[in-house]
């Protein structure tokens, strides 16, 4: 599975991630408001789906993507961010010579 | 539906023997923690795992404490589980329901140790949210992403 901080590492996918959290936008509306092609947004919309961040539905001949309200990704990436720098923060404590009292 | 993982899993090896590690993991927690990452209305003072009392909790500047949930086992030097009692915007989270796990494993390496940190149950935290109807709102999970890059710069 991609890693939604890796998914959201590419500014183009983070654009159309923050678009679509302002509501259900289908691939045509993406395409137009971003400086991006159709095919381009559909392909990053898979990796945006794959990760778990974004999913879709179908409305009449449509068809609207949206963040998915059930998908973990986008917290999944958070806490893997949130734990890498944590760690590496509690490794700087463990190897700092410490005067032992 | 989609097999998402509701978990996260990090791994670091440290230069010391798994004693060291978790003593400085669990008696030296305020030395390592992020301080910009706490709950309470107040300045953090400290953050604290508190093997005696069983629970986890940041002390404010002014002297109250914040509770971030029990210790749910505590082993050392091999092992210790969290629950994390947070929600998404960094407040208390109160439904019983929406409580994640942090399980750490110190196992020795040679004349390292390998720290194996999991969290897990997350998918707990965001169906609490999206019931909420936070999911999509302003200071809902999207927001969260943003407030972590500006908060770690």
């Amino acid at each position: 599975m991609t890693n939604g901080m890796d998914a959201l590492g590419d500014p183009t996918r983070r654009a159309i991630f923050e678009r679509l959290a302002k509501g259900p936008t289908a691939v045509g509306e993406l395409a137009a408001e971003l400086p991006v092609s159709r095919p381009a947004v559909s392909q990053h919309l898979k990796v945006l789906k794959q990760a778990g961040l974004v999913m879709d539905r179908a409305e009449g001949t449509r068809r609207l993507y949206q963040l998915d309200p059930r998908g973990i990704g986008e917290l999944r990436a958070y806490f893997d961010a949130f734990w890498m720098h944590a760690l590496a923060a509690f490794k700087q404590a463990v190897e700092t010579p410490q005067p032992e009292g | 539906m989609q097999a998402t993982d509701s978990a996260v899993r990090r791994e670091i090896t440290v230069n010391a023997t798994p004693e060291r590690a978790f003593y400085v993991f669990t008696e030296q927690f305020d030395t390592w923690w992020p301080r910009s990452h706490k709950i309470g209305e107040a300045d953090m003072a400290k953050a604290v795992i508190d093997p005696d009392a069983m629970r986890w909790y940041e002390v404010g500047v002014d002297g109250s404490t914040c509770d971030w949930g029990a210790i749910l086992a505590y082993d050392p030097p091999r092992r210790l589980t969290l629950e994390w009692r947070i929600g998404g915007t960094w407040v208390i989270e109160t439904d019983p329901a929406a409580i994640s796990e942090i399980d750490v494993t110190f196992t020795p390496e040679g004349d390292a140790t390998r720290v194996t940190l999991e969290h897990r149950h997350l998918d707990r935290h965001t169906e609490a949210e999206a019931l909420r109807g936070a999911v999509g709102s302003e200071g809902g999970w999207p927001g969260l992403l943003k407030r972590y890059s500006d908060a770690v710069g």
